[in-house]
């Protein structure tokens, strides 16, 4: 019990930090889906993050005394390349009925080669590093609180509590304002939401885009917290954080507890060979372990499934 | 007709957005797709490695068009590549076979891995209504990370942890006059089997009663059952079918295009399978010259990029952007509409049949 | 007969528009809108006098739903005015219909399942606190106010999902209310109810005409126009006919305008002459959709050469007793036998082989495979057999010419025969493509469910001549319609259910309208209401 406890605190911070990315993208995914639009394009939209936040950061660090102000702007820049890009999906989904499957795939190929054929042109190989990312640090006092201060505050970085804050707002915002109430009536019964007048492709538009910038912001505290470097990949991780969305069953809370569930196990992957008690465990099992508890997710949940039930369906407001 | 206008339009539109994209990098659209096209087709040898590498996207294009046409979308094409691509390899790497019984064997094995690959969702789909867009995602890296366990596992190369070992000769789709017809092109027995392959699924789609089952449960999953197709089972049987052609795919990549299989990648085939059967309409001849097509240019590009300073990853981003314009063929439609309308006279001239009844 | 204009008053042009227009509501004057291919409206006129019930009746096609729609801001008419209290308007859009006064419960109702009844009813006009936060609290104490001042009976917290249609039904019109809507648009609110639902919703349109409310009721049906208008226009193939004070016309009479001719809802057919029994239904229980029983314990035979009419509000067990005896829906009780012989356990396919035909109640959904050709969807159950395919290889010119003779003997219109796709056909032609397919099937079952729901009434016509020959055959009918009247004209004997039960069973010339509404209400013959 002691050991597990020592494990659990050594791999805390870690997992956490990995947690992030995928709960910001799977939180912006939440409201595509909730809008009524499915974005599998969640891993493109990253990329982009992970490409512009790296960019920009790697330009001013050159020139900026101030690292870390660079890296914030970076942070900005990598939301607004997100909002952007999105707005391929969301026309090809709102304005043009394309089937929206085959729209978030072209996105995440569109994302992977124009990233690195971008980068390539500016370094040659294709990889963009960063001088300095954001640095761990122990918040004073909150850490020195017995067990959980060496869970939750120590080790940690900034943008884990912006994206925090980001959530607990997004939560209030779907629930409790006229504007989330409308936005999930987009994406439950679009008609319904028209004859009451709602903008309904404009209420889908907002979705996606805060998709897009969600997940650039998602990809760019990939570089700018753990990985430092951008090589045009962001690992399957967008796929993830699809994953969460569907195991979270399409609610801010869930998807919270589905991150973090992807976050430990996908920590205790990386990690197990080094730590001897975890090394009983074949790193295979972990690695495969979210894909497959989502798949029994999807089947368990079959028949009582919260998905959005316009998601994924074009809107067309001659369709009565 | 209406396809094929919208196909054409989706690769010029392509392409001009590739001419733009390069320009706006600082390059020579012109010279970029010169050296593009004689990197594809410049001698024969270049011309058999365009076929061979539009070999593995003809198998994955079929499989996603065959799924697409029983209305399955089998985003998993490149999970079930990289399993019948490591149960081919598998045999190749195990078995000391004739090279005939060992070659039937290595497509079985290809086949049956993807097939099994596919299987779990078709399943899923139809027991449990789970979309098979987010199962074979799943599938997908549960694939990936079963290769990147299993590779080093059992199959591991002599010096390096990320491939397996070479396979022998004989357990590879090279043949020597193949090779020497195009000049010591990679071009294998591959290409045979993507042509065989493309003629039986044209066959199966269209002549006979199993595809007449399979594009009714697509089209209309209520009146198929209603007929008294069974359509749960055709689910499944579709998507066997479409994991088979993706498992193929994985062994004419594996086994005929390389020697071995490579660990840590999703191959983008599988992706480009979507991209292939859009543009191809979902028929069996439109796919295979997409995938040739798409083979130009991932074959060219090596070339161009050697003559060029324009990065390879152009030939990726032209496909991505054409997939986009195929994905929203409306667009497309509107547009050809609004210069038909706009343009009354000219009417008559592309269509001078019909002007001389008027 | 028919009185044009307002009583026909002569009044002088200068003056007419005025005068004319101080006590209407609304004006639709000339309307006229083309869809690609149709004309959908030409020349429409409606004019909604304040605190009228006003009936805009037509048949399926009419052009009724596209005249509703332009007035509630979904479409934009090419040509016409359209006045609101005498004011000429522009209705862009539905906002701004709302915005005019102008509500409209459509027939497929526009609510989430998912959300409250207040959180419905507010949707699109939220009061929130502090600028942001959504205050429910005020507006369901709003909502329970004016389902009291009307006599609505809605819970505000209920989820929709929970909640009968016919609650559902005046959530749509509390929506309005709240909206402070005028005029209120209701596009055939009774398909969805039982006879005595229909006579609550009489009561609630007079309390709210009492309220200075205006109401517009798009109908097919002439006695709920007896039973509620004051007046009724009539559009047939997007023109008007004319507007007519219902207390002066006769049902007839406005029948006549409706469809162009003298037409007789009675079918003509000689008296049944039943045989051996077909079908035996022995107390059937299924479960529906909701994993709830959806037909309990239903006992009922259909023999040969007899209709039996099938009577019940939607959803009270018949698509569930349908597809329990097709082989679409499990059984969980009971037995189902056909000419003796126990097919509860067959599939679907070895049922139509023993003698099942079924003209299916959603033919886009169950009839025809839309994007086939019409020669492929004539296959659709017989595909495998010999000669249409033999050792798994289809005969394609077996398939044509098996198409051809059904499309000739049943009046198949379309484009390129049998090769047309289906989705081309108009909605009678689809139809008549499923029912000649399933008669020409020659079933000792035919199973009608719906056959004529959205047809003219030539089509309607001419499939009731079509079963009534099938059963002259010395065949057994089983038909199963929504149209209280058709189950009365078309069957021999007429059973009807009720919340998955089987009220009774009356023969259908010895029973009316008035008892089977009760028996459709649940009660049961010999009790009193």
């Amino acid at each position: 019990m002691g050991e597990l406890w020592t494990i659990l605190q050594q791999i805390a911070p870690y997992a956490i930090v990995f947690t992030i990315p995928l709960l910001i993208t799977a939180l912006g995914a939440l409201f595509s889906e909730r809008s009524g639009v499915v974005n599998i394009g969640l891993e493109g939209l990253m990329v982009v993050g992970a490409f512009m936040g790296a960019f920009i950061v790697f330009r001013l660090q050159e020139t900026m005394d101030n690292k870390a102000a660079a890296i914030w702007i970076g942070l900005l820049a990598a939301f607004a390349a997100g909002v952007v890009f999105s707005l391929l999906h969301a026309f090809a989904s709102i304005n043009l009925s394309a089937n929206q499957v085959i729209s978030g795939t072209a996105i995440n190929m569109l994302a992977g080669a124009l990233t690195i054929f971008l980068s390539r042109n500016m370094t040659g190989s294709g990889n963009i590093r960063i001088q300095q990312g954001f640095l761990p640090f122990d918040i004073p006092l909150l850490s020195d609180i017995p067990l959980l201060g060496p869970l939750l505050f120590t080790k940690t970085y900034w943008t884990t509590w912006l994206i925090l804050l980001i959530v607990a707002i997004s939560t209030f915002t779907l629930y409790k304002t006229p504007f989330g109430l409308r936005l999930r009536s987009c994406g439950e019964h679009p008609h319904a939401a028209e004859a009451a007048g709602i903008n309904v492709r404009g209420m889908r538009y907002i979705g996606v885009m805060i998709s897009g910038g969600f997940s650039a912001l998602g990809g760019a505290i990939i570089i700018m917290t753990f990985s430092g470097e951008f090589s045009g990949t962001v690992s399957g991780l967008g796929f993830l954080a699809l994953a969460a969305l569907i195991f979270g069953q399409w609610r801010p809370l869930g998807i919270l507890a589905a991150t973090l569930f992807f976050g430990f196990a996908s920590t205790v992957a990386n990690v197990s060979q080094a730590i001897p008690s975890l090394a009983v465990i074949p790193p295979f099992v972990l690695k495969v372990f979210p894909y497959v508890v989502t798949l029994i997710a999807l089947v368990l949940f079959s028949k009582t499934s919260r998905a959005p039930k316009a998601a994924g369906e074009p809107f067309d407001s001659a369709k009565r | 007709m209406r396809n094929t206008i919208v196909s054409l339009l989706a690769v010029v539109f392509g392409l001009l957005a590739g001419a733009i994209l390069m320009a706006v990098t600082g390059h020579n659209p012109i010279e970029g797709y010169t050296y593009l096209m004689q990197g594809g087709l410049k001698n024969t040898e270049r011309l058999g490695n365009t076929l061979a590498t539009a070999t593995p996207l003809i198998f994955t294009g079929l499989s996603v068009a065959f799924a697409f046409r029983t209305g399955l979308f089998n985003i998993g094409a490149a999970g079930q590549m990289l399993i019948g691509g490591l149960c081919a390899t598998a045999i190749g790497l195990t078995f000391d076979w004739p090279r005939t019984v060992l070659l039937a064997a290595m497509v079985l094995a290809g086949f049956i891995g993807g097939a099994v690959w596919a299987f779990l969702p078709g399943l899923l789909k139809a027991k449990y209504n789970v979309h098979e867009v987010v199962s074979t995602i799943m599938l997908n890296w549960i694939a990936f990370w079963t290769v990147n366990y299993a590779v080093p596992a059992y199959f591991k190369a002599e010096s390096l942890e990320t491939e397996s070992r070479i396979l022998p000769e004989a357990a590879t789709l090279r043949v020597p006059g193949l090779t020497e017809m195009f000049d010591g092109s990679y071009i294998n027995l591959g290409i045979f089997l993507g042509l065989i392959a493309v003629i039986v699924m044209a066959f199966l789609i269209d002549r006979t009663t199993l595809g007449y089952e399979l594009k009714a449960v697509g089209f209309n999953r209520h009146a198929a059952e209603y007929g008294g197709i069974a359509v749960n089972r055709s689910i499944v049987v579709s998507m066997l079918i479409s994991g088979g052609l993706a498992g193929l795919g994985g062994m004419v990549q594996y086994t005929g295009n390389a020697a071995n299989i490579q660990i840590g990648i999703l191959p983008s085939q599988g992706f480009d399978g979507i991209a292939v059967a859009l543009l191809g309409a979902n028929s069996p001849v439109g796919v295979l010259l997409a995938a040739i097509f798409f083979g130009l240019l991932y074959s060219g590009r090596g070339f161009m990029n050697a003559m060029t300073e324009v990065p390879p990853e152009i030939a990726d981003s032209i496909i991505a952007i054409i997939i986009y314009f195929a994905a929203t063929s409306i667009l497309i439609e509107r547009l050809v509409r609004r210069f038909k309308g706009r343009l009354p006279l000219n009417r008559s001239g592309t269509a001078p049949q019909q002007g001389k009844g008027e | 007969m028919y009185v044009k204009f307002v009583g026909g008053l002569f009044i002088p042009s200068f003056l007419e528009e005025e005068i004319l227009s101080m006590d209407y509501a609304v004006e639709m004057l000339g309307i006229r809108k083309e869809f690609p291919g149709v004309v959908a409206n030409d020349d429409i006129t409606l004019q909604l006098k304040r605190g009228e019930i006003h009936a805009l009746l037509g048949e399926n096609g009419a052009g009724k739903s596209t005249l509703m729609g332009i007035l509630f801001g979904m479409y934009q008419a090419d040509r016409g005015t359209i006045r609101v209290n005498g004011k000429e308007v522009r209705i862009a859009n539905p906002n701004v219909a709302n915005r005019l006064g102008i509500g409209m419960v459509h027939q497929h109702f526009k609510l989430v399942d998912t959300f409250t009844v207040t959180e419905n009813i507010i949707l699109g006009s939220e009061n929130s606190r502090w600028g942001f936060v959504l205050d429910t609290r005020s507006a369901s104490r709003r909502i329970a106010e004016l389902s009291r001042r009307y006599g609505l009976n809605v819970d505000p917290d209920a989820k929709i999902e929970d909640i009968s249609v016919g609650m559902q039904q005046r959530v749509e019109i509390l929506k309005m209310l709240y909206r402070n809507a005028d005029v209120l648009i209701l596009d055939e609110p009774t398909a969805v109810l039982t006879p005595q639902e229909i006579q609550e919703l009489g009561a609630i349109l007079k309390n709210l005409i009492q309220e200075d409310k205006s109401i517009i009721l798009i109908t097919h049906k002439l006695k709920e126009i007896k039973a509620f208008a004051d007046r009724c226009t009539v559009i047939r193939r997007g023109k008007t006919v004319g507007t007519v004070e219902v207390a002066a016309a006769s049902e007839a009479a406005m029948a006549e305008m409706m469809v162009g001719r003298q037409v007789s809802f009675k079918v003509e057919k000689k008296p049944a002459s039943p045989g051996d029994a077909v079908l035996q239904i022995d107390s059937l229980s299924v479960k529906n959709n909701k994993q709830v029983l959806g037909l309990n314990g239903v006992s009922l035979e259909v023999r040969s050469g007899e209709i039996v009419g099938i009577a019940g509000v939607e959803g009270n067990g018949q698509s569930e007793l349908v597809e329990a005896v097709t082989g679409l829906r499990k059984t969980e009780s009971g037995g189902i036998r056909l000419k003796g012989k126990d097919i509860s356990g067959l599939s679907i396919r070895d049922r139509n082989e023993s003698g099942i035909g079924h003209i299916p109640e959603d033919r886009h959904k169950r009839g025809l495979v839309l994007d086939y050709t019409l020669a492929e969807n004539m296959v659709l159950e017989v595909y495998h057999r010999d000669p249409f395919s033999r050792n798994g290889i289809l005969n394609k010119s077996a398939i044509r010419s098996y198409a051809e003779r059904i499309i000739g003997s049943y009046d198949v219109r379309s484009g390129q025969g049998a090769a047309s796709v289906a989705r081309s056909l108009s909605g009678g032609n689809q139809q008549k493509a499923v029912i000649g397919r399933e008669i020409e099937g020659d079933p000792d079952l035919l199973i009608a469910v719906q056959p004529t729901r959205g047809l003219d009434v030539g089509s309607i016509e001419y499939i009731h001549k079509r079963l009534i020959e099938h059963r002259d055959r010395g065949k057994a009918v089983l038909l199963i319609s929504l149209e209280l009247d058709e189950v009365l004209n078309v069957s021999d004997r007429i059973a009807v259910l009720n919340n998955g039960e089987l009220i009774g069973v009356v023969e259908a010339s010895e029973t009316n309208e008035n008892e089977l509404g009760l028996m459709m209400a649940g009660v049961r013959k010999g009790e009193t209401a």
